[in-house]
C-alpha cells in the first residue's frame, strides 16, 4: 500500500503531454487538483477520474490515478456504476457545460437527486471548446458564435439553480483564476459525503476569451465577486458593500454610508432557501457569489443499496446457487 | 363412468378478456401439467394496453399450452381446444382452431353487449349458429360460479373474479389433473386474504365437480413423457436469463450489476434480479438506456460483471456506449429481448428483426460477439455463455432473446451449480511492467481494477496506442488496432463446441438453418419432412458473431439452404455474405412465432420446385 503523505503534486501528474491551448483555464484547474489530492489523505490507487467528451474531459489522461475518458455526457452514469461497485473509491467526475448540461443533462440531474458519493467538477466556459466555438447551454442570450451568427436564441441554464432544483446535497462555485479558493472548494467537496457539485468558471481563451473578466480583472472583480464564508456576513468590494435580505429579496447596502454589518445576511450553507436566493444572483445587478452555496447531510444511494443487500441476506439468508436454480417447485423424472 | 381417451398430445388455448385472469389460469395449468410428467411448451399472448377496452377483440388475452407424452418443441400450431370466456376471445381465436376441434364457451360472455363489443352484427351470434364439425361445450361458467360463491362471504362485484378458477377446475377434470398444485398456489397467494382464498378454492373445486356431474363427456389421459432423468422445474425465458446471469457471476466470483430501464418485454429480467438481493445482485433502475449501459460499463471497470438488458428501441440508445465498451475492452453483457420493430413497433409481440443491429449496428469497426437463445430454458445457457465470453475475452457480448422466448415457459432439466463451466476472469494484480493494452495469445488484455496500487491507468474511447493504451492518432497504429480488435473477437469462436446437425443426414437436398426462437417449429417441421421421406436436415445457429469456424464446410454440403426468420431476411444476408451459398429466407413478420406447418409447407415447396 502506498502511503499518501509522501506524495506530492508531481506524483499525480501522468506521463502524458498536456494538450490544451496555451493559456487555457483548464491548466490551472489541473494544477490545483494535482496539488490538493496529496493533501486529502486518499491513496492514489483509490482515486478515479471519469470524464465525458470535450476539452475539459481530457483531464483524466493527465492525472496519474485510475481514470476513464468516456463518451459525451455519460460520465455521471459511469461513475454511478463504478461507485456502486466499489464504494471505497474517491471518484471525480469531470465535465463541461456542453457535456454536463446539454447532452448529459439528464444523467447529471439524476445523479444529484440520488446523491451518490461523487464529486462533480463542471468546467463552465460558456462555449463548446472542442468543437471549435459553438454556443453552449450556458452561453448568454444573443451570443454570436459560428452556429449563432445572429445571436443565440437559447435562454441559458443557471447551473447552480439547476443543481439545487435537482436536490444536490453540496453546491459550490469557484473559478480557474483563484487557485486558493479553488483548492479550498475541492477539498471541501471531498469532505462532503454525497454528490458534490462544483461549477468552475473556466476561461476558454481561444473561443470565448474574457467571458468571466468581471470576476478576474483586477479593476472589476472587487465590485463583482462575493466570497461566501460560513457564518460571516455577505460583504464584498473590500468591505465597502454588503447584502441585506428584505424578506427574501436581496438588497445591496453601502457599509460606508451608514449600513451596519449587523443588518447583513449571514451566510448559512445549510439553509436551502437562502441557497436558492443566492443562486439567483445571476445578472449584473448583484455581485456573483463564489463558495459553498449549500450543503446537507443526506443518505447516499450506494450506502442504501448495500444496506438493502445486507438486509436481504439477513432475512433470506445468503443466496445459494443450487437453491436458486431449483426454484420453488421442482420435480424428478426417472 | 365417463369415457377416458388416451392422447399423445394436446394444444389448449385459454382466451378471455385481459381482466379475466387468463394468464394465471394458463400458467397454473402449465405447472400442474409439468408436475404430472408431461413435456410442454407455453405461449402467452396479451394486449399492449394495460387496460384495453373490456370485451373488445383488442383486449383479448390468450395463453396457449402444448403438452404431451412425447417431446414437445413448440407451444403447438393450431390449438385442439379453445376456451373462450367471451365473444371477443372467440372471434379472435376461432379462425386458428384446428378443424373439428373442441370449443368451450361461457354463454354469459355472448350476451348482447359482449357480442356488440366483439364486433358482431346484431343477430349474429356464433352460439346460435355453431360451426359444424366442432365439439361445442356451452358451460354456464358465470352462473355456476355465482352459485358456488353463495357459500362465500364476498362482495357481489368480486364474485365473478374467480371464474378463471372455475374454468381451470373444469379443464383439470377433463384432463385428469390433480388440484394440489393450484390449491397450494392459492394458499400462498391469498395468505393474507382469507375471503379471496376461499372464493378461489371454491371456484376451482366447483369447476372440477361440475365436470364430474355432467353426462356424456369424455375425459382424456396423457401419459408421462419419456424425458431424460433428472430434476426439472418450469422456467420462462426471462427467468432463465436472469438465473444465467446470477449463475455466471457466482461462478466467476464477481458481483453482478444490472443496469436497466424498464421496457417490454425485458422488464421481467430487472424484476427477477431486483428480487435477488440476497445473492448480492445490484440492480440499478437507470434514468434511460444510455445510463443503464454506461453504469454497467462503470461497474465492469470496477471489477463487477456489468450487464444491461433492454429491447429494440433501448438497444438503439445503447449503441454509442457499446462502441465505448468495445474500445475499453471490458466485460459487458447486453441483453436484447427483441420485439416487433421498427421504432416503438409492436411492444408485446415477438420478432427477430434486431439481428443486423446486433451484428453491425455501430459506428466504426466495432465487432461484438452475438449469441442467440433458442428456447425459454436456453436463455439460461445463452446468458451464461455470453457472460463467460465477455469475462474471459474482455469484450461486450450481445445476447439475443425475444418476446416469445421471454414469456413462454417449458420444463427445464436445470444444472447443478458444480457442473457449470468454470469462468476465469483475466485479472491483473502483478504490478511489474503493466501495460493496459498488452494482450495474451487470444488478443485479450488484462483487467486491472481500481484500488490496486501500481496499476493506475487511464482508459477511453479515443484510439489507443498498441500495448500502452495511450491516446494515439498514428495512422498505422489505428489500422493495427482495428485489425487486432477484430481478430480478438474472431478468436472467441475457438471456444465454441463443434457445430452439429439437429436432424437429417450429412448430405441432403435441403438444409433448414435457423437461429433463435424458430428452433422448435423447425424441429417439428423437419421431423415430419423426414417421416415423409424428404431429403432435408436441420441446423440451428447459436453463435452469430463470430460465426463458427466449421460452419462453412457444413453449409457447402447442401445445394440449398432455407432460413426461416421472423424478419424480412437478416440471417440469410449474413450467411450469403460470408459463404456465398444459395440460401433463401422464409420470412414471417406478423409478431407471431412460426407454425411448424408453415415451415413444412415451404420445405415441400422448395424441394418440389427443385430449383436447388
Ligand atoms: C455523441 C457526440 N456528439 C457530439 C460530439 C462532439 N462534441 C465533442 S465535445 C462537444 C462539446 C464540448 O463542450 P463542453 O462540454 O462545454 O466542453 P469544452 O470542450 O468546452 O471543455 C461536442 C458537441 C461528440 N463527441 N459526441
Ligand atoms: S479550445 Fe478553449 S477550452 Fe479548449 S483547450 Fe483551447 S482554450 Fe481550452
Amino acid at each position: 500500500m502506498e502511503t499518501t503523505n509522501t506524495l506530492s503534486a508531481r506524483d499525480f501528474s501522468s506521463d502524458q503531454e498536456v494538450k490544451w491551448c496555451p493559456g487555457c483555464g483548464d491548466y490551472s484547474i489541473l494544477k490545483q487538483m494535482q496539488s490538493v489530492v496529496p493533501e486529502l489523505g486518499i491513496a492514489r490507487e483509490d482515486i478515479v477520474f471519469i470524464s465525458g467528451i470535450g476539452c475539459s474531459s481530457r483531464f483524466p489522461y493527465y492525472m496519474n490515478t485510475y481514470g476513464m475518458h468516456s463518451i459525451h455526457g455519460r460520465a455521471p452514469a459511469i461513475a454511478t456504476g463504478l461507485k456502486i461497485t466499489n464504494p471505497d473509491l474517491s471518484i471525480w467526475v469531470i465535465t463541461g457545460d456542453g457535456d454536463g448540461l446539454s447532452i448529459g443533462g439528464n444523467h447529471l440531474i439524476h445523479l444529484l437527486r440520488r446523491n451518490v458519493d461523487l464529486n462533480v467538477l463542471l468546467f463552465n466556459n460558456q462555449i463548446y471548446g472542442l468543437t471549435k466555438g459553438q454556443y453552449s447551454p450556458t452561453s448568454e442570450l444573443g451570443k454570436k458564435t459560428k452556429s449563432s451568427p445572429l445571436g443565440s436564441l437559447d435562454h441559458p441554464f443557471n447551473p447552480l439553480a439547476l443543481a439545487l432544483g435537482a436536490d444536490a446535497s453540496f453546491v459550490a462555485r469557484s473559478i480557474d483564476r483563484d487557485p486558493k479558493h479553488l483548492r479550498e472548494i475541492l477539498s471541501a467537496s471531498h469532505q462532503h459525503k454525497g454528490t458534490s457539485f462544483i461549477e468552475v468558471y473556466q476561461n476558454c481563451n481561444v473561443f470565448n476569451d474574457g467571458t468571466f473578466l468581471n470576476f478576474t480583472d483586477k479593476k472589476l472583480k472587487d465590485e463583482n465577486v462575493l466570497l461566501l464564508e460560513e457564518g460571516q456576513p455577505l460583504v464584498y468590494d473590500q468591505g465597502k458593500k454588503g447584502i441585506r435580505l428584505n424578506g427574501l429579496k436581496p438588497e445591496i447596502v453601502n457599509l460606508e454610508e451608514g449600513a451596519s454589518l449587523n443588518d447583513l445576511w449571514i451566510h448559512d450553507s445549510r439553509d436551502a432557501t437562502k441557497a436558492y436566493v443566492l443562486s439567483r444572483f445571476f445578472d449584473d445587478s448583484l455581485p456573483r457569489p463564489f463558495g459553498i452555496f449549500y450543503q446537507e447531510d443526506r443518505p447516499c444511494y450506494e450506502d442504501d443499496l448495500l444496506d438493502q443487500i445486507d438486509h436481504a441476506k439477513g432475512v433470506q439468508g445468503e443466496g445459494d446457487l443450487d437453491d436458486l436454480l431449483r426454484g420453488k417447485r421442482s420435480w424428478t423424472v426417472g | 363412468m365417463k369415457n377416458t381417451q388416451a392422447l399423445k398430445k394436446v394444444t389448449i388455448l385459454f382466451a378471455g378478456d385481459s381482466g379475466d385472469g387468463i394468464q394465471l389460469a394458463g400458467s397454473q395449468f402449465a405447472n400442474t401439467t409439468a408436475l404430472a410428467g408431461n413435456d410442454l411448451s407455453t405461449f402467452p399472448d396479451f394486449p399492449a394496453e394495460i387496460r384495453a377496452p373490456i370485451g373488445t377483440v383488442s383486449g383479448v388475452s390468450g395463453f396457449q399450452i402444448n403438452f404431451g407424452s412425447e417431446e414437445i418443441h413448440t407451444p403447438g400450431g393450431r390449438p385442439d381446444v379453445l376456451v373462450a370466456l367471451n365473444a371477443a376471445a372467440y372471434r379472435k381465436n376461432f379462425p386458428s382452431l384446428k378443424s373439428a376441434g373442441t370449443i368451450i364457451v361461457d354463454p354469459a360472455g355472448f350476451d348482447k353487449k359482449n357480442l356488440r363489443l366483439a364486433g358482431y352484427d346484431d343477430e349474429e351470434n356464433p352460439l346460435l349458429n355453431k360451426p359444424a364439425d366442432y365439439q361445442f361445450y356451452e358451460i354456464e361458467v358465470t352462473r355456476l360460479n355465482r352459485d358456488a360463491m353463495k357459500e362465500v362471504e364476498i362482495a357481489p362485484r368480486d364474485r365473478d373474479r374467480s371464474r378463471n378458477m372455475f374454468v381451470l377446475g373444469f379443464i383439470y377434470f377433463l384432463y385428469n389433473r390433480d388440484l394440489e398444485v393450484t390449491l397450494h398456489f392459492l394458499e400462498e397467494k391469498f395468505k393474507h386474504k382469507p375471503d379471496a382464498l376461499e372464493a378461489n378454492k371454491k371456484a376451482l373445486m366447483a369447476g372440477y365437480n361440475y365436470g364430474d356431474t355432467i353426462e356424456a363427456i369424455t375425459r382424456f389421459r396423457i401419459e408421462k413423457a419419456k424425458l431424460p432423468a433428472g430434476e426439472y422445474r418450469n422456467v420462462t425465458g426471462n427467468q432463465a436469463l436472469a438465473l444465467g446471469l446470477i449463475a455466471a457471476s457466482k461462478k466467476a466470483g464477481l458481483d453482478l450489476f444490472y443496469g436497466s430501464y424498464p421496457i417490454t418485454p425485458a422488464s421481467d429480467i430487472l424484476h427477477e434480479l431486483a428480487a435477488r438481493k440476497n445473492y448480492g445482485v445490484k440492480t440499478f433502475q437507470a434514468e434511460d438506456e444510455i445510463a443503464a449501459i454506461t453504469s454497467a460499463i462503470g461497474a465492469s471497470f470496477g471489477g463487477a460483471l456489468g450487464v444491461t438488458g433492454t429491447s429494440g428501441p433501448g438497444m438503439a440508445l445503447k449503441t454509442e456506449a457499446l462502441g465505448l465498451a468495445m474500445m475499453l475492452e471490458l466485460p459487458l453483457v447486453v441483453v436484447n429481448v427483441q420485439r416487433g420493430g421498427p421504432s416503438t413497433g409492436l411492444p408485446t409481440k415477438t420478432e427477430q428483426s434486431d439481428l443486423m443491429q446486433a451484428v453491425y449496428g455501430r459506428n466504426g469497426e466495432t465487432p461484438i460477439p452475438v449469441i442467440a437463445a433458442s428456447s425459454p430454458s436456453d436463455c439460461f445457457w445463452a446468458a451464461y455463455e455470453g457472460a463467460k465470453y465477455a469475462i474471459e475475452h474482455m469484450t461486450p457480448v450481445i445476447v439475443l432473446s425475444d418476446g416469445y422466448l421471454a414469456n413462454s415457459s417449458e420444463p427445464w432439466l436445470f444444472p447443478k451449480a458444480a457442473d457449470l463451466a468454470e469462468i476465469k476472469a483475466p485479472f491483473r494484480t502483478e504490478v511489474e511492467n503493466y501495460l493496459p493494452y498488452e494482450r495474451d495469445e487470444r488478443e485479450v488484455r488484462e483487467w486491472a481494477i481500481p484500488g490496486q496500487a501500481g496499476l493506475e491507468h487511464r482508459l477511453g474511447g479515443l484510439e489507443k496506442e498498441d500495448k500502452t493504451g495511450n491516446v494515439s492518432y498514428d495512422a498505422e497504429n489505428h489500422e493495427l488496432m482495428v485489425k487486432t480488435r477484430a481478430r480478438k473477437v474472431a478468436l472467441v469462436a475457438k471456444d465454441y463446441p463443434e457445430t452439429r446437425l439437429l436432424q437429417g443426414a450429412e448430405k441432403a437436398d435441403l438444409l433448414v438453418l435457423g437461429w433463435g426462437n424458430t428452433k422448435g417449429a423447425i424441429q417439428v417441421a423437419v421431423a415430419q419432412a423426414l417421416v415423409e421421406g424428404l431429403s432435408v436436415a436441420q441446423l440451428h445457429l447459436r453463435y452469430i458473431n463470430p460465426l463458427p469456424e466449421d460452419l462453412g464446410a457444413i453449409l457447402q454440403r447442401y445445394p440449398h439452404i432455407l432460413i426461416p426468420e421472423l424478419n424480412d431476411g437478416q440471417l440469410v444476408r449474413i450467411i450469403r455474405d460470408h459463404y456465398l451459398v444459395k440460401a433463401d429466407v422464409l420470412d414471417k413478420i406478423q409478431g407471431k412465432p412460426f407454425l411448424a406447418e408453415e415451415i413444412l409447407a415451404q420445405i415441400k415447396k422448395v424441394l418440389k420446385d427443385g430449383n436447388h
